[in-house]
């Protein structure tokens, strides 16, 4: 390997020095400085953030098995800015007195799991794509289980793990029946070789069955309310935002990619559970009161709407995905943002806890009701575009009965977007959780989220850089 | 070429100023708003001035064309491949005009509002407004397409909805600012679908494509279409609708009067010189599509407002609010930049009228201003809009009444007043296209001249009405706009109008033509005369003369009773037979079925909650039988 083509793999390459050097720099901080290590952590991860912005040049490394391209080096920016904002958010949280003494663990072990999406993002082959995997799910469940003394966390880890490790092995068996029928792990040989054969479409369907768990799509998604409310809030928005993203790219990838020759029949796959998903994802959704939970609910039927957008034509269908993940970061982040800010100074995380949050705490109102805006899809905020892209995707490849009931399902959604909003600015609480002031971080976070919701609808641009790296990559 | 790029801070300075003062307002003393908005309006205006001296003279050599400039573009929305909707700002000479127009008179409201409101509840508020609706109405002419102008109409529509119910503990500022919003909204319907016709037809949005003379709009032939007009021309009859509406014209102008529920400098600003006129402009913007496609449309136009004209006129002189003479008479001017508008054509020496409207337009701004704010100081004086209580209040508010005569010679006509020149210059393009029009338009310059001296006298002459408080002159900060406006009202009809606003950009030949200008003069002074005797000195002639013609001044005080058509139309006929069985349709069957659709959702989630155990072996057993439920399904049934 020569010089160059670390720099190809630049994004994984640096982020791994950024977790060693946090390892280093956190031996010799004493006991009583961690929170010195935020600070750090964060002004590492924002240099990793804008070096990953420089031009990068695209190629293929180690015979196939790792490719970048201007879209995939996309994606990986959108997940950085992602974790930015998270990582602000959480530093409320951090420097609580029972989370100082592992300060420093919080962010390798998030960065361990990012660099296995990275992995993932770039795979050229099936092998690294199940190492990239499992590097992002098994720290994940340490992430879970963070806060160990809390039952309901440990709970949340040990089912992310037990969960994961069955739908890796549902995903590893696929894998190994693809291996099997094309003789190959390379997607480009792979995608060559791959037709209707029974055993190949129980490979695909196995395949699929293990990324739907990463992106909980029902009936796969049993896991999610559980690990979203016994993880620790900012856990749980690193979730819903960053791994759920990072799968959902991954999924339009090897979709578009490898199993191009067999479209017919994933887009029927897709048109079935993407129903299905929506419809349970909303069902369950409206009877939550814990908003953990309701939110993790709200993120399943959001990925319902994801695979509408992969149903449509090519690149219009992948411009369209992509699209919506970047919106639907930055939405679901303001929400987190807003419940973590909450939960770090109160401790509380339901619904009815937010009654009358408008009259104490007017700017958290504000920005939860635009990211419920954002959610449920009301214009003008990027969430309405985001819908709006996915329906015409959707629509233009003549699936209209689909899109007609993802419109019912985006009326249905309305209803409980809009219950929170009515908690915060409608009901009357007597003693409602009282005014206070968030620190800086918290404040830039949530400020970057809002920022997002409102410029990604109004900056066309960014839709048209998605469109002309996405004809790039659909051979 | 110059770059004009900077124009575009003159309406990002009063957003930037509404969102600081509805953000922040609060926390600072009121006076303070009230100075931040003007500095900010200060600086529009320099730079507008700045913009309008570099375009129409430094920059432009005698003779040749004044050039249509996109200072700036950037693309929005890409809908189709052809169609784009953009963001910019276009600089012609009509766009530089409206930029000084609203500007200034936006600073001089500005300004006369620190003293005008002081001691108000909400006076952030007010100036927060009046900058969001500054930044609308000059984004609105600053618009490259017509789509942004539609964005910046409806967000014009929207501020003045917020200007008018400025009082809104009062229910008839309340009613009165849904009644704009309504009407002008109904009437937006229709720009709406003058936008999406024309838009289909020529795929394009651009105002410089659709106005180019051999661009897709003018040169394509499409002939005729729905009941004898091609579909052109009911593009641009749709698109005149909004025009209509929210200049106010017959028979969409039912708003207007009561709009002036809002405070005295809103009516100044929305009702005399900014909003009104968007109409006006709207149609002067498109007005190659409207001069060079057969030109139906535009008959429509300059009938419509020819009507407009004389109608308001009339009702003009039987009202007795100030406040609502004022607001016919602005309906009535309006009507005759229209109708200038309509009696025009394209380019050359045919293109009279449509230099005069937009000369007239300029002036009205000026002089119709100076009246609103004058009125105003008379309402901050005696606290009352009704003529009935005022009267010589001449020796009480001296700078006052001298602005206020000026206003009065000026809109009738008198030279060499701007309102004569710019009133002449419209007789003169009714008489070269059509008598009727002029004729009507002619009795309309000897009503005005009527009304507006019979308003005068009523205010400052007339009884010598004993008053609780002694009424006192303005402060400095109310009477310093009206000496400037005045000041404008006097010259600004010496501008060289013709060399500047014309169809087709080139300088046309301008002189005074004796034959229409000696006898409008003379109809004008006839009016005055006519008001000095009868309102000059309190008496029964008035009452007299209202008897003779009993049933018309009736029907004219009740403004021909339009409220009460539209009342009937809408309560008697629409609620009744389209509205209530459409009530009881949605009652009974859409909402019916919805709370069913509602309670089954709701009883399904209910019975599903089951699955969602916390027991992870059946999450584990979900999860396989889905994987082989997925697998059967489509290996054994695809």
């Amino acid at each position: 390997m020569v010089f160059n083509d670390f720099l190809t793999m630049r994004h994984e390459l640096i982020l791994v020095c950024m977790i060693l050097l946090v390892l280093i720099i956190d031996l010799c901080v004493s006991k009583a400085n961690k929170t010195v290590m935020i600070p750090v952590a964060i002004s590492l991860f924002l240099i990793h953030t804008i070096i990953g912005f420089l031009p990068a040049q695209s190629g293929v490394l180690f015979g196939g098995a790792y490719h970048s391209e201007p879209l995939t080096v996309l994606m990986k920016n959108i997940l950085n800015i992602g974790v930015v904002i998270v990582l602000l958010q959480s530093a409320a949280w951090l420097q609580k007195e029972e989370n100082r003494e592992k300060i420093s663990e919080f962010f390798m072990i998030m960065w361990a799991t990012l660099t296995g999406m990275y992995f993932m993002i770039s795979s050229g082959d099936f092998l690294m794509l199940y190492l990239g995997l499992e590097l992002a799910t098994i720290p994940m469940a340490t992430l879970a289980a963070y806060v160990h003394h809390q039952t309901k966390s440990a709970e949340a880890g040990v089912k992310f793990i037990l969960s994961s490790a069955l739908s890796s092995g549902i995903l590893l068996f696929g894998l190994s029946m693809i291996y099997g029928t094309c003789g190959s792990m390379y997607f480009d040989t792979i995608q060559t070789a791959y037709g209707n054969a029974p055993l190949q479409v129980l490979a695909f369907l196995f395949f699929f069955s293990g990324m739907a768990f990463k992106i909980s799509l029902v009936p796969f998604h049993l896991w999610t309310a559980d690990v979203y409310e016994g993880a620790p809030v900012n856990v749980t928005s690193y979730f819903s935002v960053i791994s759920k993203g990072a799968s959902a790219f991954i999924l339009i990838i090897v979709l578009y990619t490898v199993f191009h020759s067999i479209a017919y029949l994933w887009k029927d796959v897709l048109y079935i559970i993407s129903i299905i998903t929506m419809v349970v994802g909303n069902l369950f959704a409206l009877r939550q009161q814990n908003l953990k939970r309701f939110l993790a609910f709200s993120s399943i039927a959001q990925a319902g709407f994801l695979l509408l957008g992969l149903l449509g034509a090519n690149e219009v269908g992948m411009t369209a995905t992509i699209y919506f993940v970047l919106v639907y970061i930055f939405s679901n982040l303001g929400a987190f943002g807003v419940v973590s800010a909450i939960h770090a100074k109160t401790g509380k995380e339901n619904i009815s806890d937010y009654n009358g949050l408008y009259k104490t705490n007017p700017l958290l109102s504000l920005l939860m009701m635009l990211s419920m805006f954002s959610l449920a899809g009301i214009p003008p905020v990027a969430g309405f575009f985001g819908k709006f892209f996915l329906f015409t995707s959707a629509a233009s490849a003549g699936y209209y009965w689909l899109v007609f009931i993802a419109v019912l399902n985006a009326t249905i959604s309305l209803y409980y977007y809009l219950m929170v909003v009515k908690a915060m600015f409608i009901n009357k609480n007597d003693n409602p959780i009282p005014y206070f002031k968030s620190d800086a971080y918290t404040r830039v976070g949530l400020i970057c989220a809002a920022l997002g919701i409102f410029v990604i609808g109004f900056w066309s641009q960014i839709y048209e850089i998605i469109t002309s790296l996405a004809f790039g990559v659909i051979k | 070429m110059v770059n004009y790029a900077y124009t575009l801070l003159i309406p990002l300075i009063p957003l930037a100023v509404f969102l600081f003062l509805g953000l922040t307002g609060h926390k600072y003393k009121p006076i303070v708003s009230g100075i931040i908005g003007t500095l900010g309006l200060g600086i529009g205006a320099i730079l507008s001035y700045a913009t309008a001296i570099s375009y129409f003279f430094v920059n432009h050599v005698d003779g040749t064309k004044l050039e249509s400039i996109k200072a700036f573009e950037i693309p929005w929305l890409h809908i189709t491949e052809n169609l784009t909707i953009s963001l910019g700002s276009l600089i012609d000479p009509i766009s530089v005009m409206m930029l000084v127009v609203i500007t200034t008179v936006s600073l001089m409201v500005h300004i006369y509002s620190i003293g005008y409101m002081k001691g108000e509840k909400g006076y952030h508020r007010f100036f927060a407004f009046l900058s969001l609706f500054t930044f609308s109405m000059l984004g609105l002419v600053m618009a490259t397409n017509i789509f942004q102008m539609y964005i910046f109409w409806e967000l014009v529509g929207l501020s003045s909805y917020l200007l008018i119910g400025f009082y809104y503990t009062k229910p008839s500022a309340v009613a009165a600012s849904k009644k704009a919003f309504i009407v002008t909204r109904f009437a937006d319907l229709g720009f709406l679908i003058g936008i999406l016709m024309l838009s289909f037809f020529t795929q394009t949005f651009d105002f410089q494509t659709l106005t180019n003379p051999n661009g897709p709009a003018i040169a394509n032939n499409y002939g005729t279409g729905f009941m004898g007009l091609s579909l052109i021309t009911w593009a641009l009859l749709f698109i005149f609708m909004g025009g209509a509406g929210k200049s106010a014209m017959f028979p969409l102008h039912i708003w207007l009067p009561d709009a002036m529920e809002g405070p005295t400098p809103v009516s100044a600003l929305i009702h005399a010189a900014t909003m009104v006129v968007a109409g006006v402009y709207l149609v002067a913007r498109l007005f190659p599509v409207y001069a060079l496609t057969g030109g139906d449309a535009l008959h429509v136009v300059a009938w419509v407002g020819g009507f407009s004209s004389l109608f308001a006129a009339v009702i003009a002189c039987t009202q007795t609010d100030i406040k609502r003479v004022l607001a016919y008479s602005t309906m009535s001017q309006i009507g005759y930049m229209m109708l200038a508008l309509g009696v025009s054509g394209y380019g050359g020496h045919d293109g009279l009228g449509f230099m005069a409207a937009n000369f007239h337009l300029f002036t009205h701004a000026m002089f119709k201003a100076l009246l609103f704010l004058g009125a105003g100081a008379v309402i901050h004086a005696v606290h009352s809009n009704e003529m009935g209580d005022m009267g010589g209040l001449r020796k009480y508010l001296p700078i006052t009444h001298i602005t206020f005569l000026i206003a009065c010679l000026t809109i009738a006509g008198v030279p060499p007043f701007s309102g004569f020149w710019s009133k002449d210059e419209i007789l003169v393009a009714a008489w070269h296209h059509d008598k009727v029009l002029f004729i009507i338009e002619f009795l309309v310059a000897g009503l005005t001249a009527f009304y507006m001296f019979r308003l005068y006298y009523n205010i400052f002459w007339n009884k010598d009405t004993h008053y609780h408080h002694t009424p006192h002159e303005s402060p400095l900060v109310m009477t310093i706009p009206l000496m400037i406006l005045a000041f404008g009202a006097v010259v600004s009809g010496f501008l060289p109008f013709h060399k500047m606003v014309t169809s087709d950009g080139m300088a046309i030949e301008s002189h005074i033509d004796f034959a229409v200008a000696i006898p409008s003069v003379l109809i004008g002074l006839i009016g005055i005369a006519v008001a000095t005797v009868m309102y000059r000195k309190p008496g029964s002639l008035p009452d007299k003369i209202a008897g003779t013609f009993k049933n018309f001044y009736k029907w004219a005080y009740h403004k021909f009773y339009m409220d009460e058509v539209y009342l009937f139309v809408t309560k008697k006929i629409i609620f009744r037979y389209i509205s209530a069985p459409l009530a009881w349709f949605d009652r009974h069957v859409v909402d019916a079925s919805m709370n069913g659709i509602a309670n089954t959702v709701d009883a399904t989630s209910k019975s599903v909650r089951g699955f969602q155990s916390g027991r992870i072996q059946q999450y584990g057993y979900v999860f396989v039988v889905g994987a082989i439920l997925l697998v059967l399904l489509f290996i054994y049934i695809f």
